[in-house]
């Protein structure tokens, strides 16, 4: 005859299988994880792992030993109630083991430090002739600036494939650090400082990056994203990135767009190329370039929108979000809330949609 | 050591307008108190209450992160959670928690009757005190609008009551931390009151060391000492050495933010870099100063509940120092991905691997005390074994930050919380667990209730490693740290669940230690008094310990000289329990109970609390000096602490008396006898 449990006891026996089947998930990757530094993407993030998977199960040896020794003695020599263990032997210490224990851990330890420094030097630094990248870190979205072609973007660094890049860092005001888990490890963007990050992805793809250093109130609100493209697409993608905006059709809502923008506060920190170009040292506050606002999908420190489809519905409510109201997404935003009406805001997304 | 001060004072008192305060029971007992014991308790239950606020924030910051773009709290208010809660937990409760063990048991442990300088380990303690009630002030009084030009949701001109305590993280790196990015006082409060907190530190470090160097029983050399006090000395060392560094970057920073220097200013060719040298330069040590108390008490409890001696004692006390002193050379391994040059990383790669090797014996000691033992697995044991267990796993993540290039991608992600969690919590806190248990009977002189001991330790093991087990993952999948959210898209989600779950199961073993504290101490078994069957000198004094500690000054002839007494080896080696050994240990206890003549205490003063109070109205002077009552703040703060450190200096001894001072154990502070039996010339 089956007893009837209580709820409790139902709880206290699925409770444990509900948690080990969410750390189950969780851990092995089946979730779409776009910040997964173990799913690498490149040479140098692989290198890394390639150095991080041996050191670990190195560790996890060292972990069953040291902990099957710690309970095998608490078990082979704890008391119990009614077997009385003898009164132990007196052993104040042993030097050959002080000796086993001492020289082991060090013969592990340098070796796992010939590959540790070679691995360091080999990716620390920038090889010669690699591609080279200015990011600029501000509160709270990443700059990037492409000294070869003139190209100036924001939130969305493309790269073209297979080709060693390096990030030249620096930042405008406190400390950033570029992080894109599936191509490389982290670096500080330091103001008054210039810092180097090795980039290099296998293959065309879109990969995610956060900002890792604290930087003030919307930290969470910093990230980035790595496009890689092949060589192809990446020279139209530099040609078209070099065109002044697209003027908007005579009489469409898009054109209402631009003259609500050059006629706001938009100016005072924003710059489309052809549309106004002040000088950017006369800007209030460095703001992205919006000249090719609608090609990079993502906005608002590449936070906004979920999916990186310029076409899909979010992309228009999160730009309207945005707009309607920076700071509470983003607080802190140095773009404040500009009191834009519904119809103001209508028109600069449609104007914002049409600068591909 | 000697300093024979007896006719100065004598004169000075017959001069000196001050009287002492002689209460012995009652509130102005325990603000005025010079006993180490008072001072101690004190200093746990501040500590507790500290531990309870950073537990809460704790909870706060895990039911933000339970699931994605979570709304329960703001930006502002996340980041001051999150600096607050490690503030708390590192400077408020794990260093005073073990101030509160070095202050109870350090004298018990080396037979002294007092500290050297009873009168400035109270100063110790008020500064303490006041300096967290000046960082939590901050709830009160602390602004944080947004960074200069930016602005806050609905045009908010500050952050809420929870956004305005110290927000910048507990390492307050520049230029972040600067007037510019973090204008208001939020960020004042967390710098001046670490400075404050430091000052504490300090002072109780030099009394310590003279304590332990000057105060120990007859025959107790120093490697006679138990471990636990050679862990005290070497973190009032390590205090020592690295609190001014903390104290001059503090300086810096306050002087950047408050009267417009430009240390870490990057535009004005400031170097924001030099900050996180000087922060971490401390911030190493640091670690060290929180873990090596919790590794003294181990090493104390790990022999008694397996009747065997420590494991290779000489080993474990240098592995201690070694540890200690490599902690210096370590620091820039928090750094690896700020951009220092590559053969400094190489350089910080390599010694921090080394620092594993020291950490290492210590643990293989262990293993080895409790190898053969005949284990009792009562409640400290378990927090032991459970501290062993736990560091073990610390231990082993932090040689993987070690592996360089490995840990750029670890560093700043919750891989890292995980590891320090480990440490920290798994490592610091279940030590200090296990110390409270072992010495609850000796504080209260009753037993603490084993069921609710095992529920309490279950609770916390269970819960800490379903906290902070999962973060290893988390944080190599992509888990940044201060991030109050982070999106579903992430993949994030059920890892962090299980996270905040966990935090909740500490949350109730917290409570259930709590019931069997406050349960126990009043009706608790009345305890034998030696009822584990110890090995060190304070369980050859009844419980819960006499005002003087000692009746009889004890003299040592070995090291664990009380188990001496007690056993014998058989010609195996074998342990042999004297036939007479409780009549033995009975005969010491009633000796040490029943003083055969007054014994000379230290006697209580107003002035250490005055001092503590002066020096926190000094800080709000300075944070304040542009407003008009800033000044006035300043110059009453300076007032009443050199007022009262002058009086201080010209209390009167509360007995007058020329008996001879002995050889050892003379008050240094020039108060009275601590460690020396004086006969008392009646009442003054």
């Amino acid at each position: 005859m089956e007893r009837r449990e209580r709820p409790i006891l139902r709880l206290s026996r699925r409770l444990p299988v509900a948690l080990l089947t969410a750390i189950l998930l969780g851990s092995c990757g089946r979730v779409e994880q776009p910040l997964n530094s173990f799913d690498s993407q490149g040479p140098i993030a692989e290198r890394i792992n390639d150095l991080f998977w041996p050191v670990f199960w190195g560790a996890a040896v060292i972990f069953v030993l040291v902990q099957g020794a710690l309970l095998v003695a608490v078990f082979l020599f704890r008391e119990r109630k009614g077997k009385e263990r003898p009164e132990p032997k007196q052993i104040a210490g042993n030097t050959r083991l002080e000796l086993i224990w001492t020289v082991v851990p060090t013969i592990i330890l340098a070796a796992i430090a010939v590959p540790t420094i070679s691995t360091l030097f080999d990716l620390a630094e920038c090889p010669r002739g690699a591609m080279e990248v200015e990011v600029i870190g501000h509160q709270w979205w990443f700059e990037f600036r492409y000294p070869d072609s003139g190209v100036v973007t924001a939130n969305v660094m493309v790269i073209p494939e297979d080709t060693e890049v390096c990030a030249k860092m620096t930042s405008e005001d406190v400390l950033h650090n570029f992080w894109i888990p599936k191509l490389a490890g982290k670096r500080y963007l330091v103001p008054g400082q210039e810092t180097e990050q090795r980039l290099y992805a296998d293959d065309p793809g879109e990969y995610w990056g956060h900002c890792a250093e604290f930087c003030g109130l919307s930290h969470a609100r910093m990230r980035a994203r790595v496009v890689a493209m092949t060589r192809t697409d990446y020279d139209a993608w530099t040609a078209n990135q070099l065109l002044p905006a697209i003027p908007p059709e005579p009489g469409s809502e898009a054109e209402r767009g631009m003259e609500v923008f050059l006629g706001g506060a938009c100016i005072g920190c924003h710059i489309i190329d052809g549309v106004n170009n002040p000088d950017p040292e006369t800007l209030t506050v460095p703001a992205p370039d919006l000249t090719h606002f609608a090609s990079r999908g993502v906005y608002a420190g590449a936070t906004l929108p979920a999916q990186l489809d310029p076409t899909s519905a979010d992309w228009e409510a999160g730009l309207r979000l945005w707009l309607a109201d920076p700071p509470t997404w983003k607080p802190g935003s140095f773009m404040p809330e500009l009191g834009l009406t519904a119809d103001e805001i209508d028109a600069l997304v449609a104007y914002l949609s049409t600068l591909e | 050591m000697a300093i024979d001060v007896a006719s100065d004072t004598v004169e000075r008192a017959e001069t000196t307008l001050f009287r002492r305060p002689r209460l012995t029971y009652g509130f102005w007992s325990w603000i005025t108190t010079a006993d180490h014991k008072k001072i101690g308790l004190m200093y746990g239950y501040t500590a507790f209450i500290f531990f309870l606020a950073g537990g809460i924030e704790a909870l706060l910051l895990r039911i933000q992160l339970a699931g994605p773009d979570g709304a329960f709290l703001t930006a502002a208010e996340y980041n001051g959670l999150f600096t607050t809660h490690a503030v708390t937990m590192i400077f408020l409760f794990v260093m005073p928690i073990s101030a509160a063990f070095f202050n109870y048991l350090l004298p018990l442990m080396i037979g002294a009757r007092d500290v050297a300088f009873p009168r400035m380990n109270a100063v110790s303690f008020w500064i303490f005190l006041f300096g967290g009630l000046f960082i939590y002030s901050s709830l009160i009084f602390g602004t944080s609008p947004p960074p200069v030009g930016g602005s806050l949701p609905g045009g908010a001109t500050d952050a809420s009551i929870l956004g305005s305590i110290p927000n910048s993280g507990w390492f307050i790196y520049a230029p972040n931390s600067g007037a510019t990015y973090s204008p208001g006082t939020a960020v004042d409060y967390a710098a001046l009151g670490l400075q404050i907190l430091g000052v504490a530190s300090l002072i109780s470090a030099v009394n310590f060391i003279v304590t332990i160097l000057n105060m120990r029983a007859k025959g107790m050399r120093l490697l006679r000492m138990p471990v636990f006090v050679w862990m005290t000395l070497v973190v009032a060392l390590l205090l020592l050495f690295s609190l001014p560094i903390i104290a001059i970057a503090l300086f810096m920073l306050t002087f950047d933010r408050q009267f417009g220097t430009l240390f870490f200013v990057a535009e004005a060719g400031g170097d924001p870099i030099l900050w996180q040298h000087l922060f971490w330069l401390f911030g190493h040590p640091e670690v060290y100063i929180l873990i090596l108390p919790a590794m003294g008490i181990v090493s104390e409890t790990l022999p008694v509940f397996s009747k065997k001696p420590l494991f290779g004692y000489p080993a474990v006390v240098f592995a201690g120092a070694a540890i200690a002193f490599l902690g210096f050379g370590v620091w820039a391994h928090h750094m690896f991905s700020s951009g220092i040059p590559t053969v400094a990383q190489a350089a910080f790669g390599l010694s921090t691997m080394t620092i594993a090797i020291p950490t290492g014996i210590k643990i293989f000691n262990w293993l080895g005390t409790v190898w053969g033992g005949r284990v009792r697995l009562t409640t400290p044991m378990l927090f032991s074994l459970g501290f062993v267990a736990l560091f073990v796993i610390g231990g082993l993540s932090g040689v993987t930050h070690a592996v360089v290039p490995s840990d750029w991608q670890q560093t700043d992600t919750y891989y890292i919380v995980a590891h320090f969690h480990y440490v920290l919590f798994g490592g610091a806190l279940f030590g200090l667990f296990a110390g409270i248990y072992y010495w609850f009977p000796k504080v209260w002189g009753r037993m603490y209730n084993e069921a609710l001991g095992k529920w309490h330790f279950w609770l916390m093991f269970i819960g800490m490693n379903l906290t902070f087990g999962p973060m290893h993952w988390l944080g190599l999948q992509g888990m940044v740290r201060r991030t109050w959210v982070y999106p579903e898209e992430a993949g994030l989600g059920a890892g962090n669940f299980v996270v905040t779950v966990g935090a909740f199961v500490i949350a109730v073993g917290v409570l259930v230690f709590m019931i069997n504290w406050s349960y126990s101490k009043r009706r608790g078994r009345v305890a034998p008094n030696d009822p584990w069957d110890a090995r060190t000198l304070e369980w050859t004094i009844p419980s819960p310990t006499p005002e003087y500690n000692f009746a009889v000054e004890p003299t040592v002839t070995s090291l664990d000289d009380f188990w001496h007494l007690k056993y014998d080896e058989d010609g195996e080696g074998r342990a042999v329990r004297k036939e007479k050994a409780d009549e033995l240990v009975d005969d010491l206890i009633h000796s040490n109970g029943n003083p055969d003549h007054e014994i000379h205490l230290p006697a209580p003063s107003y002035f250490p609390f005055i001092v503590g109070f002066g020096i926190m109205l000094i800080a709000y002077g300075i944070m304040y000096h542009t407003r008009p009552y800033g000044i006035p703040l300043l110059v009453a703060g300076a007032f009443l602490t050199v007022g009262a450190l002058v009086a201080w200096g010209s209390e009167p001894l509360e007995e007058v008396h020329d008996e001879d001072h002995g050889d050892r154990g003379g008050d240094l502070d020039g108060e009275d006898e601590a460690a020396e039996p004086a006969l008392s010339e009646g009442d003054v």
